[in-house]
């Protein structure tokens, strides 16, 4: 589902794509809903630790005070956990950090992938090769198991853990960039702006990035979706961030323990966060696209 | 060039690149142990760790030599399918993945075959009435499947069919109270072969929950694979000619557009699914299944770093390898491809 490649969207005014959008289909439809949730989200995760610090919801790592395992009641609406802390102020806390951690490392990506990609498709040759050989065997490799073994070695913390997701999404970027980069370097306008004397670092920021800006938007919001879940999964394996901060991951694995004796509310609110963000995530990278490509029944597969 | 030597070329390429990723991948993961910030033994041992006993795994871990002998003894024992031992039971790395591999492998491919039925299904039903209710449902099917943290999707599974309703097993590959089929390692065969029935009941009965959970997860793969490459081939020039020649709609479907879209989603598939299997996997640490992932989970938590490096090596292999003959199945099925 990621790591597509999109087709060139072609430069269209600002009033065409408006007219393109037609909330009836099921693309519209979903990209409203994907910016409603992502939305929604966000705002969680600016108000929540506001209201911890204002004393509106409890510190989510406090609750010695409270009983333990107590099913969701008045006072704990969605339950607590095995130490007795609030299993709903601990899912919203998660919204801020996924969120966090998945912008970082997504920027991260950003940074490194869009700049190498340009470089190695504008320079061809040998640097080319090697540097596609080597994303392309990063590429192979199941995401889960590269920022596993990333992870392992860097620790837990939260820098520490957006590096880790980083590098899974750096040859996702590099691909796309590369690509385009090599096909825009042959076009006659190129040729005819190098002949007029412009230099390499003008043809990549004039040409390149332009055509390049286009594709990114939609492979960023899908990886983002695809970023929540691996930082899910580190935590679930118990990598990743510190045991202080909360995470949906890492409560889902202690949860896990509580399970077969019938305790749900752990397991329950953690995951639907999960959930729902990357549904809205997706509903928003997958609107986006139709909507870029320009065509709302037909999309590219791979 | 005759069609037969193009071939021939192509797969030639396409193999000698595998040994050189599988090299790449090998040398990545003994460059990140050395270049990583901090000492491996502090890792290993933690920072209080006496002096005496630091040198001393120092010097068994081979850590005192330079780095270019580490990495010719880390490449050639490789090559010898030495491992190195788990730093928690001092066992060979290599035998604990012969052991485990079998489960995940047996789960997998139960779980990919279900995968397969189920999504191919839902996709196909959408395609006679595009855009209509059932294609819509299909789509959003995917979407939903993909977007299901696989190991959260596993926890409700668990808490429905295991512990509320009692119908199947929490976890595990076997019940404890019997003895486990011998063979193979995989115990669905192993049971087969034996004729042994109660075996064979106790592994289905395990194996049911993982292997459903799974295979719903990957199904959304199928369905928008089959469903985007249907709709393109319906929309194009050779399904319009068939069409026009008055053929029915059953027949430009099932002769005309459905054999032409199953070979991408072939290669698509190929592609997903061994990326995908990964995240997937977490399921055998839900289930308690005594698979690859959940040796990892365990190494991670002893921070066994032989048997981390072991399994993620492993793995990445069988990865590049699928890979590899997905395209090589593409090549040999596509009368198109021309290299």
């Amino acid at each position: 589902m990621n790591g597509a490649s999109f087709p060139d969207a072609p430069a269209a005014s600002t009033a065409a794509l408006i007219q393109r959008w037609q909330p009836r289909t099921l693309s519209g439809r979903m990209a409203r809903w994907g910016v409603g949730i992502v939305l929604a989200y966000a705002l969680v995760a600016l108000l929540t630790p506001l209201a911890i610090h204002l004393g509106v919801l409890a510190d989510p790592n406090a609750g010695l005070d409270n009983p333990i395992y107590a099913a969701p009641s008045w006072g704990h609406w969605c339950g607590t956990d095995r130490l007795g802390r609030d299993v709903c102020v601990r899912t919203l806390a998660g919204s801020g950090v996924a969120l966090q951690v998945v912008l970082i490392a997504l920027l991260l990506a950003l940074v490194v992938g869009v700049p190498l990609g340009m470089l190695s498709g504008y320079l061809g040759g040998w640097v080319d090769r090697l540097l596609v050989l080597l994303m392309d065997t990063l590429y192979t490799l199941p995401v889960l198991l590269l920022s596993v073994v990333l992870a392992f070695l860097l620790g837990r913390g939260l820098p520490n853990a957006a590096a880790a997701l980083c590098v899974v999404y750096v040859p996702q970027y590099f691909r796309v960039v590369r690509n385009q980069s090599a096909q825009v370097k042959a076009e006659l306008f190129v040729e005819a702006a190098r002949s007029l004397g412009a230099g390499p670092i003008w043809i990549l920021r004039r040409y390149l990035l332009r055509n390049v800006i286009t594709s990114v938007p939609v492979l960023l919001t899908l990886n983002a979706a695809d970023a929540v879940l691996v930082l899910g999964g580190l935590g679930f394996l118990g990598l990743g961030l510190p045991e202080t901060i909360p995470e949906w991951g890492s409560d889902l694995q202690q949860a896990l323990t509580a399970l077969p004796t019938g305790i749900w509310w752990t397991a329950l609110y953690p995951g639907l966060a999960m959930f729902v963000l990357v549904l809205g995530l997706s509903f928003l990278g997958e609107g986006l696209e139709s909507w870029l490509s320009g065509n709302d029944t037909e999309r590219n597969a791979l | 060039m005759s069609r037969r030597n193009e071939l021939l070329r192509y797969l030639g390429a396409r193999l000698a690149l595998a040994p050189l990723m599988l090299w790449l991948i090998a040398s990545l993961v003994f460059l990140l142990l050395r270049v990583a910030p901090g000492d491996p033994i502090d890792a290993l041992l933690g920072p209080k760790a006496p002096a005496a006993v630091r040198a001393a795994l120092r010097q068994q871990l081979g850590l005192d030599q330079p780095l270019t002998v580490q990495y010719g003894h880390f490449i050639s024992n490789l090559l010898h399918g030495d491992l190195g031992l788990s730093q928690a039971s001092q066992e060979p790395v290599a035998g604990i993945i012969r052991q485990s591999l079998p489960a995940s492998l047996e789960l997998g491919v139960t779980a990919l075959l279900l995968a397969a039925v189920v999504g191919l299904a839902v996709g196909f039903s959408g395609i006679a009435r595009p855009e209509g209710k059932l294609d819509l449902a299909g789509r959003l099917y995917g979407i939903g499947t993909y977007a299901l943290p696989p190991f959260w999707a596993a926890m409700l599974v668990q808490l429905v069919f295991a512990v509320w309703l009692g119908w199947l097993p929490v976890g595990g590959r076997f019940p404890p109270s019997l003895l486990p089929p011998t063979g193979t390692g995989f115990y669905l065969l192993d049971s087969l072969r034996a004729g042994n029935w109660s075996q064979l009941q106790g592994t289905v009965r395990h194996l049911t929950l993982p292997a459903a959970t799974l295979g719903l997860l990957l199904s959304g793969i199928f369905d928008n694979a089959l469903r985007l490459n249907l709709r393109r081939a319906l929309a194009s020039d050779y399904v319009e000619a068939a069409r026009s020649r008055g053929l029915g709609e059953a027949r430009v479907v099932l002769r005309h557009a459905l054999p032409n879209a199953l070979l991408p989603v072939l290669t698509i598939t190929g592609i997903t699914v061994a990326s995908l299997i990964g995240g997937a996997l977490l399921i055998e640490v839900t289930f308690s299944w005594p698979g690859i992932a959940f040796r990892l989970q365990e190494a991670i938590s002893q921070r066994d770093y032989p048997v981390v490096q072991g399994i993620v090596v492993v793995v990445a292999a069988l990865v590049v390898m699928v890979t590899v003959l997905v395209d090589l199945l593409v090549a040999l099925l596509d009368p198109r491809i021309r290299f």
